[in-house]
């Protein structure tokens, strides 16, 4: 047997044991994300969000203040600018006076403009449709905050002290919401998400959009969703329902 | 006479060898505090060389590919080496800061990242 040919055993062996029913709906490949701990992300996984307008009530920010606490944003008391990785947007139709409300937040869309703009490349798309900044080689143009249709991106103008080890955050560069991608890859939701479950709402689904047995892709198939500009065909990985 | 020259050259021994020690305590040592000893990720020797390069390459992998599994991360060294009463790695006593202000190299990891384990962070921030 030849060394690929063992290695081609082991991997097929691995992922059946990984689909193996630990109990009635619940498998170990899904406890796991459906990615090992020491393997890449990879393009098989596409992270999205569903956010239920219906159920998102106005004045509600118990999202934003989760982002806050999870991402260590502190509050300087200079709002104008202050870093925003997600906001809540009230929408009133003036004709017939109906009043909705969204968490708006980086779309992590399939097509980042902020990608194609950046001079860098610290501006980045994950192998799993999460849209990140590469602090160590941003230079603080601000060319993706331009590029951005939805306000996504935040320039942090002060000196961070107290940050959380597991997001950096430093003066002169450019931030926006990762996805809480170090919750993502521990297995866990981002924290808004939870946040938002944990109070009842459930106006937040997070999960794989291209796994056709994921909540967020059944909930997809039984909502009228759309995406934030979708006439800007960037493939968003956030959609909407009820707006 | 031959007396005295014995201890003239005593007396002279005795001033060098005073100067020599002298000298000895004189050169500057950056402070290597270890209060939690114990096996590193890496050797020692490796850990001093190269570690500059192992964090690169951590973070890389951390960053671009989301694998936090690898031992070589910032956080990690500052989960174990920092201090127990600064809380943090920097300072002048700090494990990190020592050195590189010894060595002159500028240590700008934590203008961003943070400096005290997520413990400390926790104790004393929000």
């Amino acid at each position: 047997m030849s060394g690929c040919d063992r290695r081609g055993f082991l991997g097929t062996a691995a992922a059946a044991l990984a689909g193996v029913a630990l109990a009635p709906g619940i498998r170990l490949i899904d406890l796991a994300g459906a990615r090992a701990p020491e393997e890449a992300a990879s393009g098989r996984v596409r992270w999205g969000l569903l956010i239920d307008t219906a159920r998102c009530a106005t004045g509600c920010d118990d999202c934003v203040a989760a982002c806050g606490r999870e991402n260590g944003l502190q509050d300087t008391g200079r709002p104008r600018t202050d870093a925003q990785w997600i906001r809540k947007i009230d929408l009133k139709d003036l004709r017939s006076g109906r009043e909705h409300s969204a968490p708006v937040m980086c779309q992590h869309c399939a097509e980042p403009p902020c990608v194609d703009v950046c001079p860098t490349g610290a501006s980045f798309k994950r192998a799993d449709g999460i849209v990140l900044v590469d602090k160590h080689t941003c230079i603080g143009c601000r060319y993706c905050v331009m590029a951005c249709p939805f306000k996504a991106r935040s320039f942090v103008h002060e000196n961070v002290t107290e940050q959380k080890p597991d997001v950096p955050r430093g003066k002169g560069t450019v931030e926006g919401c990762t996805l809480c991608v170090h919750r993502v890859d521990r297995g866990a939701t981002p924290a808004c998400v939870e946040a938002c479950t944990a109070a009842g709402h459930g106006a937040m689904v997070f999960g794989d959009l291209n796994d056709a047995q994921s909540a967020i892709a059944q909930r997809l198939r039984e909502l009228p969703n759309r995406q934030l500009r979708g006439d800007l065909r960037l493939d968003t990985g956030v959609r909407y329902s009820g707006v | 006479m031959r007396r005295w020259t014995a201890i003239a050259g005593i007396a002279v021994l005795a001033v060098v060898s005073l100067a020599w020690a002298a000298g000895a305590s004189r050169v500057a040592k950056p402070v290597v505090l270890i209060e939690r000893p114990g096996k590193c990720v890496e050797a020692t020797e490796v850990m001093r060389r190269d570690h500059m390069t192992l964090l690169l390459e951590q973070r890389d992998r951390t960053m671009r590919d989301g694998v936090r599994t690898k031992p070589h991360s910032l956080a990690g060294c500052v989960e174990c080496h920092a201090s127990s009463k600064t809380g943090s790695v920097l300072g002048p006593q700090g494990f990190c800061e020592s050195c590189h202000a010894y060595a002159g190299v500028r240590l700008d990891c934590f203008e961003c990242h943070a400096a005290k384990p997520q413990k400390a962070a926790l104790g004393s921030g929000r």
